[in-house]
């Protein structure tokens, strides 16, 4: 590989929007209407973005596919400084937004400065409900999917409770959720583990009785019994369907989990915005929106991660 | 020839119908009657329709005859087993499975991989996939698939194999080489083996006897016995002449039904 030094000034642009949006910060001065004290956070931070978007800049010039990545994403990264900044002047500069509700990136920032410990302790919360009631539901979820979709005898009682069970929002079951349950955990995993429940089971037993016959054919020409059709056969040709029914249940546990934690498990991350509103903060709020931001698409990438290596025999066969 | 006295058929006047979806019968065999010996090598050979792939089938015990029976050494068939291996008209190798896997499938599920897996790559390289054991069915052309779905019934050593249109898919001469690579394995195992062909030569370059079938009545309409000495030469007078009985067999067969699409 030869080390010809390219350079893409694309580039650049992420580092300048940082550096706009900085001299504008230091250079106009915060409004007159706007009482609290200056913050060192958003300086800090466009400083710090700088360096790392230069840095970035420079390891470009000497790495083919980091500069054709970065040079790609270059436009939406300097335009969402740009957002930042806008933000910045709309809110301490000229107090276009009204602060109580719209606070300056300042003092959001300031919340992750002085809280994050005591919203790393939310996030593990609301990690440990989530994950509880998910897998429960998953696992409940392929197990009667399995059920349904392989034995007529099954698909006859269950099929009907889906149909009627099923479509109800898992929300609707909060009034019974709440008396039905000894502690509220255990009855907000119940109503996370119904909303992933139904989508996984539905989608289970489509699979499964999707299944092509010859499949089941050859392999009881290669020995296999019953138990080993099911899961050697039906389960793993069935799985791209399975996996649409997770992931449609993976949506519908996060507005449970919220909504859970809004009615009353103490301590979850939507708790914690509930409570930060009520008392009016709303920078915590913005605060706690981000991480739930965050946290939610970290775990929607890591199950496409999932199935994209649970199913790699697809590539090129189906593509969705 | 016969080392083993396994797997012997027998097949006595059996019918099989099945419904269509508008509510019509539509009789695929009748009247079929057959005594296949252990060891013995049968081609079915017949126009399009006239019940080879359900022949077969009943007899991997996949479906289930409305009169009559079949026998495997004696004992009715039941249901589909390792003993009566099959292989598809259509590859149908597990897409989630790669090659290797497919092939050691039987293996696995009969509890016997941890004993046997040395075969696994051995009939991977006599059906020519040596170097694809990690491909995934939708990497291989469809011949390659045929001879993966070939070695995937092998390995398991079935005392009859089931073969409908095995080398369908192959060029002439890949085709040829797997032709003698089957015939060989099948007469040091001593397995019985009958297979599905569209094609004459094939039929008489492998088989010990050849059944003609035809279609309404859908039943074997004569059994020729290929009298040449293996290794058998497709160029030699008697072969020739042979290809020309067969050949008129079915024109006449398909005359007498008015059809013109065997082959
Ligand atoms: N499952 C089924 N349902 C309804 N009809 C069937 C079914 N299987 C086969 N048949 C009918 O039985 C007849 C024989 O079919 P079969 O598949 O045995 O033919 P074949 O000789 O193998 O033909 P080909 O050479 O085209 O493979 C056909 O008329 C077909 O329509
Ligand atoms: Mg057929």
């Amino acid at each position: 590989m030869n080390r010809r030094i390219s350079f893409d000034i694309k580039t650049l642009i992420p580092s300048l929007s940082a550096a706009l949006a900085l001299i504008l910060h230091l250079s106009i001065p915060n409004s007159r209407k706007y009482l609290q004290k200056p913050l060192p956070y958003f300086t800090t931070a466009l400083i710090i973005t700088i360096f790392v978007t230069l840095a970035l800049a420079v390891v470009s010039l000497f790495n083919d596919r980091l500069r054709k990545k970065y040079s790609y994403k270059s436009w939406f990264i300097g335009a969402s400084i740009l957002f930042l900044n806008l933000l910045n002047l709309a809110t301490i500069k000229i107090m276009l937004l009204q602060s109580i509700y719209f606070p300056s990136p300042d003092r959001i920032l300031k919340v992750f400065v002085d809280d994050w410990q005591f919203m790393l302790k939310c996030l593990g919360y609301s990690i440990r409900l989530l994950s509880t009631g998910y897998v429960i539901g998953a696992v409940a979820g392929i197990t009667t999917g399995i059920l349904v979709g392989w034995s007529k005898k099954w698909s006859y009682w269950i099929n009907p409770l889906i149909k009627i069970i099923g479509p109800i929002p898992p929300t609707a079951w909060v009034p019974i959720a709440l008396v039905s349950f000894p502690t509220t955990f255990a009855s907000s995993v119940f109503l996370i583990s119904l909303a992933v429940w139904f989508p996984t089971t539905v989608l289970t037993s489509s699979g499964i009785s999707n299944v092509q016959n010859s499949y089941f054919e050859v392999s009881s020409t290669l020995g296999a019994n019953t138990v080993q059709k099911i899961f050697k056969v039906a389960l793993p040709a069935a799985m791209p369907s399975i996996f649409i029914g997770i992931f449609n249940g993976t949506s519908a546990s996060f507005i449970t989990l919220m909504t859970a934690e809004m009615l009353g498990v103490k301590f979850g991350i939507g708790w914690y915005i509930n409570w930060q509103r009520e008392m009016l903060s709303y920078a915590n709020v913005y605060a706690g929106l981000i991480i739930i931001a965050i946290t939610f698409s970290l775990i929607i990438t890591l199950m496409f991660r999932i199935r994209d290596w649970v199913l790699s025999w697809q590539k090129g066969v189906i593509k969705w | 020839m016969v080392e083993t006295k396994t797997g012997k058929i027998t097949v006595s006047n059996v019918r099989k119908t099945f419904t269509q979806p508008d509510g019509q019968q539509v009789v695929a065999l009748d009247q079929v009657n057959a005594h296949i010996e252990p060891g013995e090598f049968i081609c079915l050979i017949g126009p399009s329709g006239c019940g080879k792939s359900t022949f077969l089938r009943l007899l991997a015990g996949l479906i289930s005859p409305d009169e009559g029976e079949l026998l495997l050494d004696g004992s009715p068939i039941v249901g589909a087993g390792y003993e009566r291996g099959l292989v598809f008209q259509d590859p149908t190798l597990f897409p989630w499975l790669t090659v290797y896997e497919n092939v050691a499938f039987g293996l696995k599920v009969r509890n016997t991989y941890k004993e046997k897996k040395d075969e696994v790559p051995e009939f991977i390289n006599l059906v020519g996939l040596k170097g694809f054991e990690k491909a995934y069915p939708h990497q291989l052309s469809g011949g390659m698939a045929q001879r993966a779905a070939l070695a995937r019934a092998l390995v398991n050593h079935p005392k009859v194999l089931l073969l409908d249109e095995p080398f369908g898919a192959l060029d002439a001469f890949t085709r040829m080489n797997m032709q003698d690579e089957l015939i060989k394995i099948l007469q040091q195992r001593g397995t019985t083996a009958i297979m599905v062909t569209h094609d004459v030569d094939e039929a008489i370059y492998l088989s010990d006897r050849i059944f003609v079938m035809t279609p309404r009545p859908a039943k074997i309409e004569s059994i020729i016995r290929v009298e040449i000495g293996r290794p058998r030469d497709r160029d030699l007078p008697d072969f020739l002449k042979l290809r020309a009985r067969i050949l008129q067999i079915l024109n006449f067969a398909g005359k007498r039904e008015d059809i013109q699409y065997y082959l």
